[in-house]
């Protein structure tokens, strides 16, 4: 089976995430369009380890999904946190990294 | 000895200094006095011993206090050095300022400042002989810019009015044009010189190393100087404002000795000026023009100190004329009975001053033969020597520079400084018979006059009479003894005794003859001069001189600095800057944007640099 079609799908997947993380404001589609785009690097570490025949980028991404799932954990108390600042889940009511912006 | 006679007067004016800024209001009358004029005396004395060293047949004196700049071969050293054209100066320099020392304690006595008056005067001195006994062009620089410092503080000494102030910032002023010419001067003669030391024996030693033309230019450069600091054509006009100063001042500074500063210098160069007599040529025909200007002017004037100082602008004249035309000897021995009979004149002026309560209008005063005798006796004797008569001072010195401009064969300069002969003994006389003999209508209450303002004068007037003697030349049945110890390179004259009688016979005659205009005229009755008639108006105002070169100079330097203060920098380098600023700003504002604190827009920008990072890769490699 050609790779072409794992560097298209994987491709595909990393623009759609990168869209959803610029176009959304959901902090929920946020979190899931950088899982997406994390997700399509691992699966072209996964491509390029069985082209080369090098285990050692399977072993890789086998470790990140590893590590996605420890961020999840991380991800979803930070956007509770979030919410309880702002009662909101609209991403661009967060301006605290603007110059001069109270932390409140 | 040498070194101590230089740093006595510093050392006295700085310890006077410390007591006075301890407490200004104190008056300390005894202690000033004893520190102020005890410090002259005890220079003249060792001056007295330095020159008896010398007439003993030492050849020069040298004395060093320490090394004061030392970068590899250039070495200036605090050195001093006594020849004896600079022994012949200091020994009439300190003589003559213990006097004028003595006067001002009596003229100064009534005023607050008479502590600061003494340490002025002490630096004067001080400066004076670090210049006179400089032993090299650097000191020399640094005791010129002292006096000048000196010169400025004590005409601004009456600080409260504002005139005074203008009259000293004047003075600062112009000679700092003058200053301009000396340091382009020395160093220009520093590195035409190169190697081989930098005091004057050596540059006297390696002069010969020097092209012709950078000799006319240092030349031509050092006279700027000189004629800043003695007042000639045209840097002239401080001096007649200078007068704001205490009389004490005029007759040290700005008649007997800090006035005749460029002349000694163009005695000092004199090896430098025998080698390009054009330059020398110049200086007199700029002494001439001075003398004959001075001259006029004063014949107008109805001040009796501003009368005073003309008069020394115009023998400061009849000086550069001696030594441009190489008789310096005859320049300084004119520098040296000048400075007798015009301290003994502004010392009189002063008195005559004070005793009518600073009425300094000669046509207000009169008929004071009477009441001033011993100033009216000594001021005759000085008026007569200062006009050239057998046997006072003037009439030797004097004699000596016309002969020695007749045997040059410059006629113009000759005819000029003769004519001007009969002038000053003119306006002179002009001045002493307005002032003794004419008649005053109401009598006056005059103030007493102290001792010590009275007793220097009668010692100057007898110097006034017999100083003329050291230099009687072979003519007169003398030896031109003065010329033989001062041992300056004179160019030799070839006039016969018969003209030498012609010559100085006309010069007693034309003075007689100004001597009895004079009286004729303002002996009886005296009147202000009126400007009535168009070429008096013009003398009376100076030849306006003033005015033109405040249209010439002054104004257009106004005009520039307020075109530069209030349109070229605010509008082209302020606006330049301005322009700076406003884009900075925007540009920021602009950027600013960018920063909005929304994390979708900060993956965007990423997006992006990431986008154009891979695109240069993906070119530079040769895929797309």
């Amino acid at each position: 089976m050609s790779p072409n079609a794992f560097y298209l799908l994987a491709s595909l997947l990393f623009s759609i995430g990168l869209v959803g993380l610029v176009s959304r404001k959901n902090l929920f589609v946020l979190y899931m369009s950088i899982e997406l785009m994390l997700s399509s690097v691992s699966l072209i570490l996964a491509t390029l380890s069985k082209v080369l025949g090098d285990a050692g980028g399977s072993v890789m991404s086998l470790l990140i999904i590893g590590v996605i799932a420890a961020e999840a954990a991380v991800f979803l108390a930070m956007i509770v946190n979030l919410y309880r600042a702002k009662k909101t889940l609209d991403s661009d009511r967060f301006t605290m990294l603007k110059e001069g912006e109270k932390n409140d | 000895m040498i070194n101590l006679i230089v740093i006595l007067p510093f050392f006295s004016a700085f310890f006077m200094a410390l007591v006075y800024l301890y407490n200004t209001k104190a008056k300390r009358y005894v202690f000033y006095t004893a520190v102020g004029v005890g410090t002259p005396v005890v220079m003249t004395i060792l001056s007295f011993m330095l020159a008896y060293e010398l007439l003993n047949g030492s050849q020069t004196i040298h004395g060093t206090l320490f090394k004061w700049i030392n970068i590899g071969d250039f070495d200036i050293s605090i050195a001093f050095m006594a020849d004896r054209l600079s022994v012949a100066m200091i020994s009439f320099i300190t003589f003559i300022g213990t006097l004028i020392h003595i006067y001002a304690a009596g003229y100064m006595k009534e005023d607050d400042g008479y502590g600061k008056f003494f340490v002025y005067f002490n630096l004067f001195m001080g400066s004076m002989l670090l210049l006179v006994l400089a032993d090299n062009p650097i000191m020399m620089f640094v005791g010129w810019e002292l006096v000048g410092l000196c010169s400025y503080l004590l005409i601004g000494f009456y600080h409260q009015d504002a005139a005074n102030i203008k009259a000293s910032n004047k003075a600062f002023i112009l000679n700092r044009v003058g200053d301009f010419g000396f340091i382009m001067a020395i160093s220009l003669l520093f590195v035409a010189l190169g190697e081989g030391g930098f005091t004057f024996d050596a540059i006297q030693a390696n002069i010969g190393s020097v092209s012709h033309e950078m000799l006319t230019l240092i030349g031509f450069l050092l006279f700027l100087g000189s004629m800043g600091k003695s007042a000639q054509i045209p840097l002239y006009v401080w001096l007649p404002d200078a007068m704001a100063g205490p009389t004490p001042v005029s007759a040290l500074i700005h008649a007997a000795t800090m006035v005749t500063a460029g002349v000694y210098m163009v005695a000092r160069y004199s090896f430098l000026y025998v080698e390009v007599p054009d330059v020398g040529l110049f200086i007199a025909s700029i002494g001439a023009a001075s003398a004959l200007f001075a001259a006029i002017i004063a014949s107008y004037q109805s001040d009796i100190k501003k009368i005073l100082a003309y008069s020394t602008m115009s023998q400061l004249g009849y000086m550069f004329i001696a030594v441009g035309l190489g008789a310096y000897s005859a320049g300084i021995f004119h520098v040296f009975t000048h400075a007798f009979f015009k301290a003994l004149l502004f010392m009189g002026a002063g008195a005559v001053i004070i005793a009518l309560h600073h009425e300094q209008n000669i046509f207000k005063m009169g008929g004071l033969k009477k009441h001033l005798k011993v100033v009216y006796i000594t001021m005759f004797i000085a008026t007569l020597a200062i006009s050239g008569i057998p046997p006072f001072a003037g009439f030797f010195s004097k004699d000596a520079i016309l002969v020695a401009a007749f045997a040059s064969e410059h006629y113009v300069i000759w005819g000029i400084a003769t004519f001007t002969t009969g002038l000053t003994a003119f306006y002179m006389f002009r001045m002493l018979f307005t002032v003794f003999f004419a008649n005053k209508k109401e009598v006056q209450h005059l103030t007493p006059i102290p001792k010590s303002m009275t007793q220097p004068l009668i010692v100057l007037a007898i110097g006034s009479v017999f100083a003329g003697f050291l230099g009687v030349n072979e003519a007169y049945g003398g030896s031109s003894w003065i010329n033989t110890f001062l041992a300056l390179p004179d160019t030799k004259l070839h006039v016969s005794h018969s003209s030498e009688y012609m010559l100085g016979a006309l010069n007693v005659i034309l003075g007689l003859m100004g001597m009895g205009l004079a009286y004729k005229l303002f002996a009886k009755e005296t009147k202000e001069p009126q400007t009535n008639t168009l070429l008096k108006s013009i003398v009376i105002n100076k030849f306006y001189v003033d005015e033109i070169y405040e249209f010439i100079i002054i104004k257009p330097l106004l005009f520039l600095s307020h075109l530069i203060a209030k349109v070229i920098d605010p509008k082209i380098f302020d606006g330049f800057i301005n322009l700076n600023v406003w884009t900075y700003r925007k540009s920021g504002a602009l950027f600013g944007k960018l920063q909005n604190g929304k994390v979708r827009y900060y993956a965007l920008y990423i997006l992006t640099g990431v986008s154009a990072m891979s695109f240069y890769i993906l070119i530079k490699l040769g895929v797309m």
